[in-house]
This record gives C-alpha cells, sequence and structure tokens, in this order.
C-alpha cells in the first residue's frame, strides 16, 4: 500500500477495462514522473470528454448535441432501424454509405459471463421507439458471434409479436476472397444463405 | 499421404532439427529423456495444432526461446504442401501453407492427417467419459475440419448458459428473483450447436463400431489364430451375406487388417461407409442404441453412445433377430432437437438449483464394451490395451476409407504391450503408407516394422539404418 493519494491514483486506474494492479501501479508512477503540463492536459481531456460528449437520447450513439448527427438529419429513411452493439460498429456501417436508416446502440451484448443481462442493454428503449409503428423494418447487426447471435435471436423473439419485418446481416464470403480459402463457417453460412442470380 | 520432410527451430529440446523421412516404417530409438517423443509430437501438432501431451503450448517452446517453429512438408496423392507453424506461448500461433500465410491456424486443420498411439491411450479405456467424449470430437476434426468451429461455439454457448444459471441460482438463494429472461434463448442456441455435435458423434460411432469388432478382435487374437475364424469375422459374413458384402470385400483396399492372406479379416474392417448396413450388421447387433447386446460372444468388442437424454426411437427399417439387423438409422436433427429441447425442459430446476448445465453432448459418454460388461472397470490390463489399440486403428481405416489415409505415429506404444499385442499391431500398421515410431528400447520394435531407423541422442538425430 502506498500513501494516500498515490493510492487513489492507482485504486482508480485499476478499475479501468483491462488495467489490473500491476499496471495501474506502472501507470500512476508514469504519471507521477511525468511533466506537469502532460498530465493536466489529460486530465483536461477526461473532464471535457464527459462534459461534452453525451449519448444521443434516441439511438444512444455518442453525440455532441442532444441528438446524433444521424438521428438529426431529415433525410434519413424514418422507417428502419439498424441495431448494432457499439458506436464503432455505427463507424463502420456508415463507411458503407450503404444504409440510410437510423441506428438504435444496445451498447453491448448479452454476456453472462461479462455480467450482461438484458437490462444492461438499452432494450426498454428500443421498444419505445417502435411503439408508434413508424419503423417498419428492424435490422438485427449484432456480432457474429455466440453472444451476438444469442442477442440477436433474444431481440427477434421481444419483439417479434410487434409485427415489424426483422431481418439480420448476411453473414458471408469476403469479397476479394478465394474460395478454396474460406473457412467451413463462413462457407457453410454463405450455403445456407446463398440467394437466386438475377439474369 | 506422409510426410517427407520435418524441420524444427526452438522445438521442445531441439535448438534446430532437419529430418528427411521417406514412406514406410521410420523407427527412431534412443535412452529416455532424448527427444523422441518431440518427434512424432511435432508431427502430430501440424496435424492438429494440440500436444497429446501437454494442454498448453508453453512446453513446446525450448527453454530460453520467444518461440518455436515447426515447418512439415506433405505429399498427398502426388502433391506436396508446406506447413509452417509458429508457436508463440500467450499468443496466438501463426500458420503458412506453400508460404503464404492463412487467416487462423485452424484453417490448416485436415490437411496433415494422423492418428497417433500413445502409452495415454489407456486413458480411453480406463479414463473418464471426458476422455472418450475427446477422442470422438478429435476424430470429427479430422474427418471434417469445420467441427472445430462447432465444438468451439458448443462450448462458448455452454459456458455462458451455464454461467447464467449459476448467476440466477445464486440469486434466488438469496431471496432474489433471479434473471432467466434469456434462457429460452440460450436453450435455443445450445440445443442448434449441441445437435449439430451429437448427430455427427452418432454417425460417427455408426461407423467406427464394426471397425472397432473387427479391429478388436484382430488384436486381441491369440498368435497364430487365423483372424478370419474368429466370431467377429463369421458375423459380419454371415449378417451382411449376399452380394453386396462381397463387392465390398473386393472393392476396397484393406486399410486396418492389411495382410493380404486374410480376406476374412478386410471383410470385417474394411467396410466403406456406404455398405455400412452389411458391414455394421454385427456392430448393431451387439450395441444398438438401445444398449442391448443380444448373443454377442464373450470377448467381442462392442460400444454405445450414451446420451444425456433419451434419444428418439430412430425408424427402423424392418428386420428381425437372427436375420440381417438393418442398420439403425439415426434419428433425425429435428428428432433429437426435439427430444434435448423436452430434457432441458424436464430439469430445469435442477439446473437452476444447481447452476449446471445438465443436458448436452458434454455430458454424454461413449460406453465401451467387451461382450456384455462395460470395458472401464471390468477389462484387464491386456484387454484394456487391446480396446485402446481398436479405438486408434479404427480411427486409421475410417480416415483411410475417407481418402486420407494418415500418418501413423507409434509414440513409444510397444514398451507397454505383450509380446502377443505387440506383433499383431505391428502387422495390422506395417502397411500404412508411413509409419512413424519411438521406442527406447530397439527390440520392443516387432521386426514386422523393419524400416529406416534413425538414433536419437542428446537432441541428435543419426541415420542408423
Amino acid at each position: 500500500m502506498y500513501e494516500g493519494v498515490v493510492q487513489d491514483l492507482i485504486d482508480e486506474l485499476g478499475l479501468l477495462p483491462g488495467i489490473g494492479p500491476k499496471s495501474a501501479q506502472r501507470i500512476a508512477f508514469h504519471i507521477l514522473a511525468a511533466d506537469p503540463a502532460d498530465v493536466r492536459r489529460l486530465a483536461h481531456v477526461l473532464i471535457e470528454v464527459k462534459d461534452k460528449v453525451r449519448f444521443c437520447r434516441i439511438c444512444f450513439n455518442v453525440a455532441q448535441e442532444e441528438t446524433c448527427r444521424v438521428c438529426a438529419d431529415p433525410r434519413r429513411d424514418q422507417a428502419l432501424i439498424c441495431v448494432v452493439e457499439e458506436p464503432k460498429d455505427v463507424v463502420a456501417i456508415e463507411r458503407t454509405r450503404e444504409f440510410r436508416g437510423r441506428y438504435h446502440v444496445l451498447g453491448g451484448a448479452i454476456n453472462p459471463i461479462g455480467g450482461v443481462g438484458p437490462d444492461n442493454l438499452r432494450i426498454r428503449e428500443l421498444v419505445a421507439r417502435l411503439a408508434d409503428g413508424t419503423v417498419t423494418e428492424l435490422i438485427l447487426a449484432t456480432d457474429p458471434n455466440t453472444e451476438g447471435e444469442v442477442t440477436a435471436s433474444y431481440l427477434a423473439r421481444q419483439i417479434g409479436p410487434m409485427g415489424l419485418r426483422i431481418t439480420r446481416l448476411a453473414s458471408g464470403l469476403p469479397m476479394g476472397g478465394d474460395l478454396e480459402w474460406a473457412d467451413e463457417v463462413t462457407l457453410g453460412r454463405a450455403f445456407s444463405g446463398r440467394r437466386v442470380v438475377e439474369a | 499421404m506422409h510426410v517427407t520432410h520435418l524441420s524444427l527451430t526452438d522445438f521442445r529440446s531441439y535448438p534446430a532439427l532437419e529430418l528427411v523421412l521417406e514412406p514406410g516404417v521410420t523407427t527412431f530409438t534412443g535412452a529416455n529423456g532424448q527427444g523422441k517423443t518431440n518427434l512424432v509430437e511435432a508431427v502430430g501438432y501440424v496435424s492438429t495444432l494440440a500436444s497429446h501431451r501437454v494442454a498448453s503450448d508453453a512446453p513446446l517452446v525450448r527453454a530460453g526461446a520467444a518461440r518455436a517453429v515447426v515447418r512439415s512438408r506433405i505429399v498427398r496423392d502426388d502433391r506436396a504442401a508446406l506447413i509452417e507453424l509458429e508457436i508463440v506461448p500467450g499468443k496466438a500461433n501463426r500458420a503458412r501453407l506453400n508460404r503464404s500465410a492463412v487467416g487462423r491456424p485452424r484453417d490448416i486443420l485436415g490437411i496433415l492427417a494422423t492418428v497417433l498411439f500413445a502409452p495415454e491411450d489407456l486413458a480411453l479405456v480406463k479414463g473418464d467419459p471426458g476422455e472418450r467424449r475427446r477422442f470422438l470430437d478429435d476424430l470429427l476434426v479430422a474427418r471434417a475440419p469445420r467441427f472445430a468451429a462447432v465444438r468451439a461455439d458448443y462450448e462458448r454457448v455452454l459456458k455462458q448458459r451455464s454461467m447464467l444459471l449459476k448467476t440466477a441460482g445464486a440469486a434466488r438463494r438469496g431471496g432474489g428473483a433471479g434473471d432467466l429472461r434469456t434462457l429460452d434463448v440460450w436453450d435455443g442456441h445450445l440445443v442448434q450447436h449441441g445437435v449439430e455435435l451429437l448427430a455427427a458423434r452418432l454417425d460417427l460411432v455408426e461407423a467406427l463400431r464394426p471397425r472397432v469388432t473387427a479391429a478388436y478382435a484382430a488384436v486381441a487374437a491369440e498368435p497364430g489364430t487365423p483372424v478370419a475364424g474368429t466370431a467377429v469375422a463369421g458375423a459380419a459374413d454371415s449378417g451382411a451375406g449376399g452380394p453386396d458384402s462381397e463387392t465390398a470385400d473386393s472393392a476396397v483396399p484393406a486399410p486396418v487388417a492389411g495382410a493380404p492372406s486374410d480376406p476374412g479379416r478386410v471383410a470385417a474392417a474394411a467396410s466403406p461407409p456406404g455398405s455400412a448396413a452389411n458391414g455394421s450388421a454385427n456392430g448393431s447387433a451387439n450395441g444398438s442404441t438401445d444398449g442391448r447386446p443380444p448373443g454377442v460372444g464373450p470377448s467381442v468388442a462392442g460400444m454405445t453412445y450414451r446420451c444425456s437424454f433419451p434419444l428418439p426411437v430412430p425408424p427402423r427399417p424392418a428386420g428381425e433377430a437372427g436375420g440381417p439387423v438393418p442398420d439403425a438409422v439415426r434419428p433425425s436433427a429435428e428428432a433429437l432437437a426435439e427430444a434435448m429441447f423436452a430434457e432441458l425442459a424436464r430439469v430445469r430446476k435442477q439446473e437452476i438449483d444447481r447452476g449446471v448445465t445438465l443436458v448436452g453432448p458434454h455430458r454424454d459418454d461413449l460406453e465401451l464394451r467387451i461382450g456384455e460388461l462395460p470395458a472401464r472397470g471390468y477389462a484387464s490390463h491386456g484387454e484394456s490395451w487391446s480396446y485402446a489399440l481398436a479405438l486408434r486403428l479404427a480411427s486409421f481405416g475410417l480416415l483411410t476409407d475417407d481418402g486420407r489415409e494418415p500418418v501413423l505415429l507409434l509414440d513409444d506404444v510397444f514398451a507397454e504391450l505383450d509380446g502377443s499385442r505387440r506383433d499383431r499391431l505391428a502387422e495390422l500398421v506395417a502397411p500404412a503408407e508411413q509409419v512413424l515410431v519411438t521406442a527406447a528400447v530397439e527390440a520392443d520394435v516387432p521386426a514386422a516394422l523393419a524400416g529406416a531407423h534413425y538414433r536419437v541422442a542428446g537432441g541428435t538425430v543419426t541415420r542408423a539404418g
């Protein structure tokens, strides 16, 4: 145990994800030895990020205003909602310029080992957004892993009775890839999700 | 297929080793601790991405080195492939195939097929059910590498679901309600992956059974006994009957019981999957999924898959006792899923109370029998060894009939066997395309396995004959 504030700093750092006690101690002593101006800048950014950045009150994407840029954009299709796990997934889908609807950021996926259940995700808020019937299609774009698939199944069960169209992103072969090098899971999924070629 | 070149860098005791291998038998002898097993372990690792000796990768890297590299050149159907693996403990391994990187090391599974015989194999018969589940699943992956993903998916869902049960159970004991709203969804995914694994295992057991019975008879027979005259071959002949079995005899090369002078054994051991209805007649008779072995001899090896829930009765074509028993058709995936869901519903309260998943392929066992008695707990040491060898020989036969004759790795196994089993095993594996044998004492290796001979001492491997 270190004295007073040094131990406080180590304890605080130790709460960050991926930082164990040893790392927390190393970072704490790095900060102690660092130039005061650098430390001030870090402290300032930490406070600023909490003050300025907030979550869109509609979709829970990160935003500078009340609502994020996507939700504020009137040209966006109000009938489509794409459900993703994290804000970074919004960025990834936006880069495609393929999707013209709006998003809903769950804030994770169902993960009992990680202590994440339905109440830790923004599912109630999603259901509320669907209540007025404007949205006609929900696209489930959670990660194609165990937790993402289970989350998609859970959402489909919860929202299915509301009568809108629920779709899941296709998983298949990467473009520019070689069929022969595709792994069996990807290839198998691509097979079961095959589609008719339009002539 | 066979390995033509093995190159090791900082793998186990070898700082650097280059070894040229030929088809046929190669024997490595040397005192204990000199590095014989490391050689077959390296070949096995290229095949399965796992060691038969340790669960973690750290011991595979030579003390003081940061990484180990295993390179292996393989010839398969007259085509060469170069597999390179970099083993870095604590990090993801990297793999290259023919000098280009593959996305994940898992992608090289299935290129080199091996069947390894090792002293640890005794645990297949005497050990916990987990040993036998691993045997089945490893063989599934060797036959179709996509099962590596099925297995991983199942294990992930199982872990998550069990954690959910555990947390909810603890909450309930604390007086709360416990959040089980997602349990139905986890059930769905558990059943989806579980049934895929289970169905594949059931099919595998059907394919293995006649081969195991035949291989056991071949290994356990008294020296000099014509194996064609045993109950196994006899049952197979009378059970199969008709022109079909004769077609099978002549059309299929003899992978396991390969002695050309012994057609009866060939018939019993080498029925191709297509003729399962004939080939497994004897097997189904003594080990169908209902688990009743009617009318088997006292030392006939049988096996039954023990599922954690009652298997639905499969549609069974007409067939009377005494006549050829038709191959039991496995319950459909839909029927299996329905049965698994039903059992999950039945034990749900118990699962919540105990915080564990009680239904699924992770709770199953493959019961091995000799005659009417379970091998585990009843078989003698020698019988247990015969059964362990039979499981490996049957794997060899199955992979060979799949068109992927595996490289056989016999790690220190002869020292464990008595003289007659030693000779039988040698006879059965000698016809394989490539056999790599390790032994501490040269005299332990039967004469039938004459071939290239290397001496291993202090991390050097020198040709001795």
